[in-house]
């Protein structure tokens, strides 16, 4: 019996295989976000029973749920990858950026000068993103083998045609390329892939009580980096994450979603995109997303 | 559930995105947020109706020309199948992004205005269709309700594509009298119409048949990537991994590698989700294989008796995309072609073909941006292929500029003409 996604897990082994076999040194982002989750199993599955050839790297703003990172180290640990860790905080401490500072900063466009350096220093040329095409305007126009000039720039009118399944990796030294090869995977594919395959995720995933507090018109949680405002009145909800990112941009979703199977009936559902239910970072401006992904971004 | 990617081929003009966003809207694809979004830069640029084309063109360069310049990638799903839609751009300065995205479609849409009939644009989208070897074309005859819903319009329409398509190589055409603006016949059935007894579009979409389009019949396996785990469980795990580019194989097979022409048996088949059977076309898998050859990356696992064509001289169209350089005849570039690379030279121009009219211009030896043209090719290695029609995996390849690196020409094989 084949799966529903197998046209799907069929295209994305496949580009992660390419890539093995093309780049002298690939590196998949990993971040314990549900999206990474699933491309880290689909390269362990791409190569099995060898291991993944390639390491994988998080770049940490400092700014995490606790149980994002206990998840991240015990995931690695069990599938015997390799993890590099790319600090935001290193990046402030050595002068490269300037951290920011106020009740509203959040490190989140920080992490590209941290992202590039952290490419530089160990030379990837490949750098697996689990960006899907379904999420964002700007990233359903990105092709799956997306060029970086040597500055880490996108040029979104300039991109290389991309036909039938033939990738072009073609690059000079100092250049790099985004692969993202779960680009035509929707939210509900990845929800279907995690209950498929009893994928495990962070907690926070699930539905669970927390204090947090309403910031233009989004729950967000408390925590050591996101205050709330004298006006801003903390609550305890019922909530749930539909998107990891930094905590100081995430926002929680009202819900009481607490298995798979209850996620996959209220993403079926869903009236708003996950993006646009839970960041606070697409919201900046009409082209938020292609700008920031034109320097360097993820 | 089965996935459907289908093309959707236009301009703004024709109501290609009023169409999608017909079928997103009308499949509740379309979400709060981005409906939210787009209402508001409609008001703001002072827009009379909503732009659904906000939707897709999503750039900011397409936003401020309000034409669609690069593929988009949309998605929705009903009871009955998945889709994927890539959304094309219709002008001809931006042939070589149609062509990236009509060139993996189960199906195309290309849209008729119902007031015009076939223009110059239809004519040269149905070639590049026909060209890709696209299985499934869908002409929207859009705009009904601004001739009155007259069935002597479809008629002549209709009548007036298919004298022009008979020169065409089109498999599979479907005519639909469609009011995308209005609805008739994109998601229900029009009342406007009884004279017209097909299905709807999505209907269509949801049913067509499309399990016989892939090549079930000539085996292909280029091998990808040789998997020999480095782990002390699995001392003598050699395993060949690749996508099946045509043919079903089994366990037990007998298979012949190419070039070197070695013969053995399949004995294993493992896939991401753990051993299997068999392995179909577009299926990603492992072969385990009876006798330890030296396979390598390029290679391709055929069937001793059914073997693809092995030549350093080829024939092809070529559709020219780099808009830095033309194509010169006798330069050195790479070409990819399945999981092999080699180098390449364009021999000769046999003609370029005028995508308007269908004429064949000869006497030409360099093809621009957006040109096609009939080619010859020497390449530095055998290349193994079988002509484009026949498969469009093993029959495609890709033309790169080795000093810029772009992919500067996509070409599909065909038999040398006699």
């Amino acid at each position: 019996m084949k799966s529903s996604l197998s046209g799907l897990i069929d295209e994305s082994v496949t580009i992660i295989r390419e890539v093995a076999a093309e780049f002298e040194r690939p590196v998949l982002l990993f971040s314990g976000g549900k999206d990474s989750v699933v491309m880290l199993h689909l390269a362990v599955r791409a190569f099995a029973p060898a291991r993944i050839p390639f390491p994988v790297m998080h770049i940490d703003t400092g700014h995490n749920f606790d149980e994002v990172i206990e998840f991240r180290d015990r995931c690695v640990a069990d599938m015997g990858v390799q993890l590099i860790v790319g600090s935001v905080q290193a990046s402030i401490d050595s002068g490269r950026i300037a951290d920011v500072t106020g009740p509203r900063a959040s490190r989140n466009p920080l992490q590209t000068v941290t992202l590039l350096d952290s490419i530089a220093e160990h030379k990837f040329d490949a750098v697996f993103g689990g960006a899907r095409r379904d999420e964002e305007r700007a990233r359903a126009k990105e092709r799956v083998y997306s060029h970086r000039d040597s500055f880490g720039q996108w040029d979104p009118k300039n991109q290389r045609p991309e036909l039938w399944g033939i990738y072009n990796g073609r690059h000079r030294q100092g250049e790099h390329f985004r692969i993202f090869p779960i680009s035509n995977w929707t939210e509900l594919d990845i929800w279907s892939f995690i209950a498929e395959y009893n994928i495990d995720l962070p907690s926070i995933y699930y539905a669970h009580r927390r204090p947090v507090f309403r910031r233009d018109n989004m729950w967000m949680a408390v925590t050591s980096f996101l205050q709330p405002e004298a006006n801003e009145t903390v609550v305890e909800e019922m909530v749930r994450f539909r998107t990891v990112g930094d905590a100081t941009c995430t926002a929680a979703i009202e819900s009481v979603a607490s298995t798979v199977e209850d996620i996959i009936a209220e993403t079926s559902v869903a009236r708003v995109t996950e993006r646009g239910a839970t960041r606070a970072d697409d919201r900046m401006s009409e082209a938020g997303m292609e700008d920031r992904k034109r320097t360097g971004y993820f | 559930m089965e996935r459907l990617r289908f093309a959707t081929v236009g301009s703004v003009d024709d109501g290609k995105s009023t169409l999608i966003g017909r079928l997103l809207y009308d499949s509740k694809s379309i979400f709060e947020d981005q409906l939210e979004h787009i209402e508001a830069v409609s008001k703001r640029r002072g827009d009379d109706y909503v732009d659904l084309s906000l939707l897709t063109d999503g750039l900011r360069a397409e936003r401020e020309q309000g034409i669609t310049i690069d593929v988009a990638y949309r998605y929705f799903a009903t009871p009955k199948r998945s889709f994927i839609i890539a959304d094309c751009p219709g002008h001809i300065q931006y042939t070589r992004n149609m062509i990236t995205g009509a060139s993996n479609v189960d199906l195309a849409i290309v849209l008729i205005d119902a007031r015009t009939g076939v223009i110059e644009q239809t004519r040269r989208h149905s070639l590049l269709v026909s060209l890709l070897g696209v299985p499934h074309l869908v002409i929207c005859v859009n705009k009904m309700d601004l001739v009155d819903y007259d069935q002597a319009v479809f008629d002549r329409i209709r009548a007036e594509f298919e004298e022009f398509a008979s020169r065409l190589d089109l498999q599979d055409v479907t005519f639909l009298p469609i009011s995308a603006l209005a609805g008739d016949n994109c998601v229900t059935r029009s009342a406007n119409m009884p004279w017209f007894e097909g299905s709807t579009l999505l209907h269509h979409l949801e049913n067509v048949y499309t399990a016989s389009d892939d090549n079930r019949i000539d085996t292909r396996f280029p091998v990808q990537f040789v998997i020999r785990p480095q782990r002390s469980e699995f001392p003598d795990y050699r395993g060949f991994a690749g996508r099946v580019a045509g043919g079903v194989l089994h366990a037990g097979d007998d298979v012949m590698v190419l070039p070197s022409g070695l013969t053995t048996k399949i004995t294993g088949i493992d896939s991401p989700l753990g051993p299997v059977e068999k392995a179909e076309p577009g299926d990603a898998v492992t072969l385990l294989l009876a006798d330890d050859l030296s396979i390598t990356r390029g290679d391709m696992i055929c069937r001793p008796n059914n073997r693809p064509r092995v030549s350093q001289e080829l024939e092809a169209m070529l559709c020219w995309m780099d808009d830095a350089s033309p194509m010169q005849q006798d330069k050195i570039y790479s070409i990819k072609h399945t999981t092999n690379t080699a180098r390449a030279k364009i021999t000769d121009v046999l003609y370029r073909l005028n995508i308007s009219t269908l004429h064949r211009e000869t006497g030409i030896n360099e093809l621009k941006m957006n040109e096609i043209g009939r080619v010859t090719l020497h390449t530095t290695a055998p290349i193994m292929f079988d002509d484009y029609h026949q498969n469009r995996s093993t029959g495609c390849f890709i033309i790169v500029d080795e000093a810029t690196g772009q992919t500067a020409g996509a070409g599909m094989l065909l038999s040398p003409r006699t």
